[in-house]
């Protein structure tokens, strides 16, 4: 370090030098650092275990410096319950698409928070399938374009998209809900903090623990990187809002 | 210590799978095996193990991957439909090197089927139900004994191995009561340095996972599973035959079939008739040389394999024989059990022939 510098800022060492697959502007990369930073500042390597999806982060196990298991398509909140029942005094935690969180592995995701495991699903919702090119998505909005809703999607036929994050919120047994995002600065410092927040409550045993990333996608928005910025504040706040939805360290304070 | 108990099959499974160490269950009812899990519910305060009724098979059967990855000895029970929905999970276990135990208690199929007893499911257990190229290694309990001896078995193989073992049993060895000699319990002390138990400074990190996404590491994993599979048929390859030595016709057959075999042979011999039982345990591994090398003795005149389906292992034993002689089919369908008469009856009509 040169004299009259202060190092602010840096990569964390739980993050490993691969070169990572995302396209430029997406947010997996950022929340993959967020993740990474908070366990080397919490000090939980050893302590931490993920479980990857299926979908663009498939290969997230090639990034972060921990220990992890590959699910199939959909499965990873079972897959990181049998982790956590058998190890629980770890931080474990599932990283999952809209369309594995919220299409195939519904039932999954549903109940394990209605059983309130003690982990946290990072949930990326980018409203569209990237990994397989840009197909609809359970999250998809009405009337966007896809290459499976070429005229837009159709709320008659397909439904409406899945406020996940609203749903969960209606599970006693979840101990915290809340959406966040990474358009702006100020927001992914929430971002980074309410993971932190998942952390911190599944460390003290209070339940379930889920933060929704209202997420872009660039390359299959067909859009550039800042377009897709405009995109989220515009089309996706709006039906998606950023908010907390379930605290239960507030509910008890509301009692 | 020992003990000599008056049990049911699906009870006695649970009981051994306790004492052979198991730390976390997690399965779905379906009958005929929901005794399993009612067992492990009522056995629960009194031990250690890990209990999850999970909201599917497909569920319960990840919840396995995810606890057998993490280090623990982890076991499923389901019946024919369940074992069809959790094939995805089996094919990701063995290409991940995941330990564990599965257990189907057989009903009659296809489709919801019957709850009747069944063999219907050789095909889709020992070739392989799911995508890919790999194997389990199933067992063939024919008693409630034996539905003990082999879930303490298939743990060692398992963690021996690192890959699912199967217990192929059926309705009727789940549902019967027999007189077991149940082991005493084993001290199991886990030694899995892969398990993902969390990074320690002194190692890489552990990764369990089923994607090599390039073709040649796909392929490097698929040789490394086929070199294990290899020294599994070198090494595993259990069997049992009743009366073989001087038979001229040699009845084949597992599990609940190979039992009334077994009085068939005994009517044959009271009637002049040489007829002996071949009877597989490891139905994968299977005893290919073994049925070959009875197909080239001058004396055995065919083969029979008699079975609760259409004629599954059949081919097997065709596969075995290779030609050499004649191989028959005898069996019944959708939960029917056959009888000795009737068994015997078409041995003795081939014989005519």
């Amino acid at each position: 370090m040169k004299e009259g510098y202060e190092l602010i800022y840096k990569r964390p060492g739980t993050l490993t030098d691969r070169r990572m697959s995302y396209c430029p502007g997406c947010f997996h990369s950022t929340i993959h650092k967020f993740m990474m930073e908070i366990v080397e500042e919490m000090d939980i390597q050893d302590k931490t275990v993920g479980v990857c999806p299926v979908g663009c982060s498939v290969f997230a196990y090639h990034y972060l410096d921990i220990d992890m298991q590959e699910a199939a398509h959909g499965r990873a909140a079972a897959v990181a319950t049998g982790i956590k029942r058998v190890l629980p005094d770890r931080i474990v935690f599932s990283y999952q698409g809209d369309g594995d969180l919220a299409a195939i592995g519904t039932a999954e995701t549903l109940h394990a928070c209605n059983r309130g495991e003690n982990f946290t699903f990072i949930f990326i919702n980018n409203g569209i399938y990237g990994m397989t090119g840009g197909q609809m998505a359970p999250t998809t909005l009405d009337g966007q374009i896809t290459s499976t809703c070429p005229y837009g999607r159709d709320v008659d036929t397909a439904g409406m998209p899945l406020k996940m994050a609203e749903i969960i919120s209606t599970f006693e047994k979840v101990a915290y809900v809340e959406r966040v995002s990474c358009n702006t600065p100020a927001n992914a410092r929430k971002a980074k903090r309410a993971i932190k927040k998942a952390f911190e409550y599944q460390m003290e045993g209070l339940g379930t623990t889920f933060i929704e990333v209202a997420s872009n996608c660039p390359s299959n928005w067909k859009l550039t990187p800042e377009e897709s910025l405009k995109w989220l504040e515009e089309k996706v706040f709006p039906y998606y809002p950023l908010d907390v939805f379930r605290d239960v360290k507030k509910l008890k304070k509301e009692e | 210590m020992a003990e000599l108990k008056l049990m049911k099959g699906n009870e006695a499974l649970a009981e051994a799978a306790i004492r052979a160490g198991m730390q976390a269950y997690f399965g779905y009812p379906i009958t005929p095996q929901s005794e399993v899990i009612e067992y492990l519910a009522v056995q629960e305060p009194n031990h250690n193990y890990v209990l999850i009724q999970a909201e599917s098979e497909l569920a319960a059967v990840n919840m396995l991957y995810g606890a057998g990855g993490a280090g623990a000895r982890v076991m499923t029970t389901t019946s024919s439909p369940g074992f069809t929905l959790m094939q995805e999970g089996i094919s990701y276990m063995a290409c991940a090197e995941i330990p564990c135990v599965l257990v189907n208690v057989v009903r009659g199929g296809p489709g919801l089927g019957t709850i009747q007893p069944s063999q219907g499911d050789y095909f889709q257990a020992v070739k392989g139900g799911g995508h890919g190229d790999y194997h389990l290694i199933v067992l063939g309990p024919n008693s409630v004994q034996e539905m003990v001896d082999h879930i303490f078995l298939a743990f060692e193989l398992a963690d021996k191995y690192l890959t699912p073992v199967m217990l192929l049993a059926d309705g009727a060895t789940g549902q019967m009561m027999e007189k077991v000699m149940m082991p005493q319990p084993k001290e199991y002390k886990p030694d899995k340095p892969w398990a993902t138990t969390g990074k320690t400074k002194d190692r890489e990190r552990n990764i369990l996972t089923s994607l090599f996404i390039q073709s040649e590491d796909m392929e490097q994993r698929n040789l490394k599973l086929q070199a294990k599979y290899k020294k599994i048929l070198a090494n595993e390859i259990r069997y049992e035959e009743y009366m073989t030595e001087d038979a001229e016709f040699i009845i084949v057959a597992y599990g609940l079939s190979s039992r009334i075999v077994k009085n068939v042979v005994l009517q044959g011999r009271k009637d002049g008739l040489k007829l002996g039982l071949f009877r597989p345990i490891t139905l994968w591994p299977y005893p290919w040389d073994k049925i070959g090398k009875l197909a080239a003795e001058d004396r055995v005149k065919f083969f029979m394999s008699v079975e609760m389906n259409a004629g599954q292992m059949v081919e097997d034993v065709k596969l075995a024989v290779c030609g050499k002689k004649p191989v028959f089919f005898f069996g019944r369908l959708g939960g029917i059990v056959p009888t000795p008469e009737e068994t015997y009856e078409a041995i003795k009509e081939k014989i005519k022939e």
